[in-house]
């Protein structure tokens, strides 16, 4: 297994199902954690039981029975489940929530083999935890594993969370048995009550103080029949929906320490800019300002292990204060070697670079024998730019660094991570260090890093005091580690019936793992191509190949990673090869996904892809659209279909364009197969804004580079769509017996291609560079 | 020393008159429920009502503020929730929820504004959610519209 030592989610997955041997090694490196082995006894007198042999997961700590009767007020039933006096069942969330319905989807797996009521339930976030372990780092999860990322929490929590839910009952159960002086296997349970044949009843209220007495079964206990799930497949609510619709939710920018300074920190707007000097003798004279701190950055170029940027800090008595001594210091910047990138001299380095050869990640039959006999080729070149991941809540960190302790509250989307860089930044031992999680005001991805917890961290050492760091949303939107840039060539070669009997890829990209502590520059590729993705195995002569950009921008995990280029990509250019040979878009994919169902998929979301679920979800979505029916003039349908992350989805979008070149999203169709519905309304919700995100993303933004430095800072020149724009979105869920995938980042990478596609059908322009921005409105004027 | 109303209580306040009512909410009021997002008037996420009307307390100096009449959203319902918040959790609307309150400020003012909100009032509503939960909004506004002229509430 993983463990909480690590910065990437893929590391979060049992590694058997995280694809290639160097991904699987470098995951078991990077965590420093082995496999974890079984049922142990913790040293602090826990009864742990290891889960399943793929997740090697805790799945419950029971409390002594010391503990368990100091606490008049509620009776715990190992390390989720609570059961209060007046009968409520409190289940901990051991998920960020970061708007992706985690804090409601796990405690449901917990509560449906509970047999609790889920109207008695209230749910709560637990901390982040550690255990010690016989391991290299000398940690293991406590919770199970605690990230948000990859699409991955209900894959890892569907046995482990509903194997806690089963151990609860398993012991309210027993306790009735007891008290009932009969055979525990001829009890039932049904909302929150144990059931004799006779007729008689105990509440789980009453039955816990008994239950807490019972040790934990040795084995794993018998899960439900899926036929009996009164609370899987059910929609349900947003579990904090109260609080946030009364102000009363508390995030990360809410949270706070006593006595704390705030700061903010003007960092260096350079990529691998230096400071030159700073005068703070304006600053310091503004009233409620403490302290002006230097706080170095990475070395140029160097991984990136803690903070981005070097900055001047600056920590007053409250926000507005150490805002106005920002404003008043005077600061000196010197460019670093990156002097001169600009999206400009990036789009030419692309050029230049796929012109040569590039390293080959999968090259199957013989492209160039298949490009000579040939009856045709097709070629196309996309660019995708960098976007930004700009979260609604600006970076925050609250930090408190005292000689033997360190505390933190803090949005994370990996809090093993902050845990981690405080250990290294400060040394006080992994057990000294309270990481609390609040809910987290979006991650997209950008809160996979902890660079603005150690900015608080640092901060905090090096004033002595408690301090809550604040990101404006101009330093969110310039220090960000941004989704890669890349050109992608694309070459098809037909035969003489259309049939695409040849395949190239070739990317040029700013790869992810750029400054990544843990990966060599000669897997840089790995985070921006994954070569089993369709049409492999579809083509018989098929190549891919990568360039390497360098640029000095910081990259990372933008929601779907590479997914959301490679499908846009991918999808677009099927339709390019559809319309350029005569055949229908739809017919297209459906013959080249052909009949071979189950494939193998070695990258993230496999071991295996199902082209038969991607046809199902194709075909659902054309039948949805009215996909074949005579459209008017200026009216257009596209479709595109992909697998991420072992889930499956497929947009069809009804476009108009006017004669000016606007577009209008006339209607939208989002079809997704995730596997067994856990929670029908969160998967919806997801769909909705994985939709929304895309379409948002493909018209407006980008991220530009001028002076060897981001361009935008605010939503003014970086314009996420709003209300009018956003389309309704008629998500189909397909009815699956399948064990579930998650479902945050399904939603996304199709819709781009759908929108494109239909606006083709629609205007006969294509767009190949996103955003489309004025592509349109220009394509269409300079017709007339 | 500014004096207004917040939530209909007496306020004052000696400090820098040039802080932002954002700041004020959030660091002195202890008001957290409004919410920084980015302080430049762009987001929505710290809508709040001044004598009524929806405004973005990031752009509001206290200096403004004297005699004015504050609400934000701990003080929109003073008992139980407002038919705007109760539609909010009828239709599921929030994901990580942080525009939410902004959100629910403006529809509120919409609402007052025009009880029978047509589809292109719904579409003025600019605040930025970046979850995409826009399709849920105009349904909850919907919804709150029918409640609020007394019609059923499913």
């Amino acid at each position: 297994m993983s463990g909480p030592d690590r910065d990437e989610w893929r590391a979060q997955l049992p590694v058997q199902t995280t694809g290639s041997r160097r991904t699987e090694a470098a995951a078991r490196r990077a965590s420093d954690v082995p496999p974890a082995a079984g049922g142990r006894l913790s040293r602090r007198g826990f009864i742990v039981i290891s889960a399943t042999a793929a997740g090697g997961l805790l799945i419950g700590w029971r409390a002594t029975n010391a503990d368990a009767s100091a606490d008049a007020a509620a009776v715990r039933l190992g390390g989720f489940v609570r059961i209060e006096r007046d009968g409520t069942i409190v289940i901990g969330a051991r998920g960020p929530e970061i708007g992706q319905g985690v804090k409601t989807a796990l405690p449901m797996l917990i509560a449906e083999e509970l047999d609790a009521d889920w109207s008695q339930v209230r749910v709560e976030q637990l901390p982040f935890g550690i255990v010690r372990a016989d391991t290299e780092s000398g940690v293991d999860w406590k919770y199970g594993p605690q990230g948000a990322g990859g699409s991955t929490s209900i894959p890892e929590a569907w046995q482990d969370q509903r194997q806690v839910g089963a151990q609860a009952r398993w012991l309210l159960v027993q306790a009735a048995a007891l008290a009932w002086k009969t055979d525990a296997a001829s009890l039932t349970t049904r909302a929150a009550t144990v059931m004799h044949q006779d007729g008689r009843v105990l509440t789980y209220a009453e039955l816990a103080t008994a239950a807490a007495k019972i040790d934990l079964p040795k084995a794993a206990v018998a899960l439900k029949p899926t036929a009996d799930y009164r609370i899987i497949g059910r929609p349900t609510r947003t579990v904090d929906c109260i609080d946030i619709v009364t102000g009363s939710a508390r995030y990360g920018i809410d949270a706070q320490l006593p006595g704390a300074l705030i700061a903010v920190i003007a960092r260096c707007p350079y990529f691998d800019g230096e400071l030159v000097s700073h005068d703070a003798s304006a600053a310091r004279k503004i009233p409620g300002v403490r302290d002006v701190l230097v706080l170095p950055g990475p070395r140029p170029g160097q991984p990136i292990t803690a903070n981005l940027a070097v900055g001047v800090a600056v920590l007053a008595d409250d926000t507005w204060s150490a805002l106005k001594g920002r404003a008043a210091l005077k600061i000196e910047w010197r460019h670093g070697p990156r002097a001169k990138e600009s999206s400009a001299a990036l789009d030419a380095q692309c050029t230049r670079l796929l012109a040569g050869d590039g390293r080959r990640v999968r090259d199957e039959g013989d492209v160039d024998a298949a490009a000579r006999s040939a009856k045709r080729t097709i070629t196309a070149t996309y660019r995708i730019p960098f976007v930004a991941h700009c979260p609604l809540e600006p970076q925050n960190a609250c930090a408190h660094v005292e000689a033997d302790r360190v505390r933190i509250i803090a949005p994370m989307q990996q809090p093993g991570g902050a845990s981690r860089i405080a250990h290294e930044l400060t040394g006080v031992d992994r057990f000294r260090i309270d990481v609390q999680m609040t809910r987290v005001g979006g991650g997209f991805g950008r809160r996979l890093s902890n660079d603005f917890v150690a900015e608080a961290v640092l901060l905090s050492k090096q004033c002595g005091k408690p301090v809550k760091l604040l990101w404006t949303r101009e330093d969110d939107m310039r220090h960000d580690f941004f989704r890669p840039f890349g050109h992608h060539q694309m070459h098809a070669m037909l035969d003489g019936s259309a049939k695409v009997i040849g395949w190239r890829h070739r990317l040029a990209s700013a790869s992810k793992y750029y400054r990544r502590p843990d990966v060599k520059a000669e897997d840089h590729w790995e985070a921006e191509l994954y070569p089993d993705d369709f049409p492999a195995t579809a083509v018989p002569n098929l190549r891919v190949e990568w360039f390497a950009v360098d640029s000095g921008i910081t990259r990372g995990s933008w929601r779907a990673p590479a997914h959301t280029a490679n499908a846009f990509v991918v999808q677009s250019f099927l339709d390019e090869i559809a319309h350029a040979s005569g055949k229908d878009p739809l017919a297209l994919r459906l013959e080249m996904l052909g009949d071979a169902a189950e494939r193998a998929y070695a990258q993230h979301g496999g071991p295996i892809f199902d082209a038969r679920r991607l046809k199902h979800v194709l075909q659902r979505a054309a039948d949805a659209i009215g996909w074949g029916r005579r459209m008017k003039k200026g009216r257009g349908l596209g479709i595109a279909a992909h697998f991420t992350f072992g889930g499956y989805a497929a947009h069809a979008m009804e476009v108009s364009v006017d004669p000016a070149g606007l577009f209008r999203i006339e209607r939208c169709i989002c079809v997704v197969d995730v596997g067994r519905p856990i929670n029908p309304l969160g998967i919806e919700a997801q769909m909705i804004g994985g939709t929304i995100d895309g379409i948002s993303t493909a018209r407006e933004l980008e991220i530009s580079i001028d002076g060897g430095r981001v361009v935008q800072g605010n939503f003014g020149d970086y314009p996420l769509l709003r209300m009018r724009d956003a389309p309704d979105v008629e998500v189909i869920i397909v009815p699956s017996e399948k064990d579930p995938s998650g479902a945050g980042e399904m939603g996304i990478p199709t819709a781009a291609p759908a929108l494109t596609n239909a606006i083709f059908a629609a205007s006969g322009v294509r767009i190949r560079s996103l955003p489309i921005r004025n592509q349109l409105r220009d394509a269409i004027a300079a017709r007339a | 020393m500014i004096k207004f109303r917040l939530n209909g209580r007496r306020v004052a306040f000696d400090g820098d008159p040039t802080m932002p009512l954002l700041w004020y909410l959030r660091d002195h009021a202890g008001l957290t429920g409004t919410k920084f997002g980015c302080g430049a008037g762009l987001c929505g996420a710290c809508s709040v009502h001044l004598d009524g009307a929806v405004a973005r307390a990031c752009q509001l100096p206290l200096s403004a503020l004297e005699g004015h009449e504050l609400t934000t959203i701990e003080g929109l319902a003073r008992d139980g929730l407002h038919a705007v918040q109760r539609a909010w959790i009828a239709e599921d609307v929030p994901q990580c929820g942080y525009c939410q309150a902004g959100q629910i400020m403006a529809a509120v003012d919409l609402l007052k504004r025009k009880p029978e909100p047509a589809e292109e009032d719904i579409a003025s509503i600019g605040n930025l959610c970046r979850c995409g939960t826009y399709p849920r909004i105009r349904r909850a506004i919907r919804r709150a519209a029918r409640e609020l002229a007394g019609g059923p509430s499913p």
